[in-house]
């Protein structure tokens, strides 16, 4: 391994990382607010957008990252909607990153017990006193891992990008590879910044499950 | 919107060819992931330190790296630095199985340490030998823990093998590719057309699956 190589290397992968990580966040966003709005719409029964809000996310559940941003990036401009590469990770992210956080917080919903509710009500409870004081703690300590589990997912998928030639972690890397033929630095480099990326998530994410388990009532 | 396309010639065959040939590769993967995954599991039970440790470091560098720098490693790093010469697929397939190995033995471990103690206890207080115990009260809901979770896991590996098509692979979506770039004089929009198929075919593989592991788990809940 050349050191010269890997210094010259590196502000390329910083700029690819800065990239990778905004729109890895920009897409975990979308995919918080639509799994919430999605969790709600089944959770309450809403009706008409239910059945729409189920087959969301089961064709986006059972379908890879990978085809969905083909079939936004290359396909929908044939029908007039176009996108810059940019928008279409962090909404093709967000899209997939939906289905699976609405899954989660929905879980959460449904695991908070019955008779939390009915406790609440006979206390004189009022509905919006219920819902943020007792059923929303509950559901989203709950659910944290899963959703700490997601997140960690969606930051791994943005690998992804680099098939539409989104110039993220992966696609340097690949394109360095390509023209001067330096595998070992190349994919060297490429590690420690997965590895910049992941890892203080992964300790977070623990953090974050210890401190909401605190908040779990009764169990 | 160039859904005609796939009507010309042989191309959904060709499609659906590409589509066995991501299937084949997620098999292959599931089913070595499986039997090794169930025995590191259980070896990760155990109290010796060491073997923790290195069990631990296994499952964090497969939770951390995205299975394509994975693919990229072992297809051009195993390459340069080895000198071996590896088939896309067989790097495809190494891969694959490595992480569907940690994704499996993690459910096995959460399996065997999320039966409680109290159900050893009461069998053996009712005269059941260590035998009996396991056949009879433990690995019989380890299988019904189980089964749901690795069917869950084949759809995500038939999921995570439309990578392949960046190292090369001829899969679905690069037969998908090479039919719009043929037939692209005549039917310009042919990407709508394909892509949208390709998107359809994948749900068509991973949705009866899901469905078949949801209903196991419904219906072995207690």
């Amino acid at each position: 391994m050349d050191p010269n190589v890997l210094s010259s290397y590196l502000p390329l992968y910083v700029q690819a990382f800065l990239l990778t990580v905004k729109i890895g966040w920009i897409g975990i966003i979308i995919a918080l607010l639509i799994g919430v709005i999605v969790a709600f719409i089944i959770h309450f029964n809403v009706p008409v957008l239910k059945p729409i809000a189920k087959a969301y996310v089961e064709l986006f559940r059972n379908t890879p990252l990978l085809v969905q941003l083909f079939f936004i990036y290359f396909g929908l401009p044939k029908i007039g909607i176009t996108v810059s590469a940019e928008v279409c990770g962090a909404v093709g992210l967000g899209l997939l990153g939906g289905s699976y956080m609405a899954e989660s917080f929905r879980s959460g919903l449904d695991a908070v017990p019955v008779s939390q509710s009915e406790s609440a009500l006979a206390l004189g409870m009022s509905k919006a006193q219920l819902f943020g004081n007792v059923i929303l703690p509950q559901a989203f300590s709950i659910s944290t891992p899963a959703i700490v589990a997601n997140v960690i997912f969606l930051l791994k998928e943005t690998s992804v990008f680099s098939a539409i030639s989104l110039m993220d972690l992966m696609f340097t890397a690949k394109d360095l590879i390509g023209l001067y033929y330096n595998t070992t630095e190349c994919l060297v480099l490429l590690v420690v910044f997965y590895i910049v990326m992941l890892v203080p998530v992964s300790i977070l994410g623990s953090v974050l499950e210890k401190k909401t388990r605190y908040k779990m009532f009764g169990v | 919107m160039g859904f005609d396309v796939l009507f010309k010639g042989t191309n959904f065959i060709r499609l659906l060819a590409g589509l066995g040939v991501a299937l084949k590769i997620s098999l292959i993967s599931v089913a070595i992931s499986i039997p090794l995954g169930i025995v590191l599991g259980m070896i990760m039970t155990t109290k010796n330190v060491v073997v923790k440790a290195i069990t631990r470091l296994y499952l964090e560098i497969v939770r951390i790296m995205p299975q394509m720098v994975l693919l990229f490693i072992v297809f051009f790093g195993a390459t340069r630095a080895l000198g071996i010469n590896l088939s896309a697929e067989s790097a495809s397939i190494i891969v694959f199985s490595f992480w569907g190995t940690a994704e499996m033995s993690d459910l096995v471990r959460g399996a065997l340490t999320g039966i409680p103690v109290i159900q050893y206890e009461s069998s053996f207080a009712l005269g059941l030998s260590p035998l009996q115990t396991y056949l009879y009260v433990i690995i019989p809901q380890i299988v019904r823990r189980m089964i749901p979770l690795s069917i869950n896991l084949i759809t995500r590996m038939i999921k995570t093998t439309s990578l392949v098509m960046m190292i090369g692979i001829v899969e679905v979506l690069k037969v998908g590719q090479q039919i719009i770039e043929a037939n692209r004089k005549s039917s310009p929009n042919a990407a709508f057309g394909v892509f949208a198929t390709v998107f359809l075919l994948y749900f068509l593989a991973c949705y009866p699956i899901s469905c078949l592991s949801k209903y196991l788990e419904k219906k072995w809940e207690n």
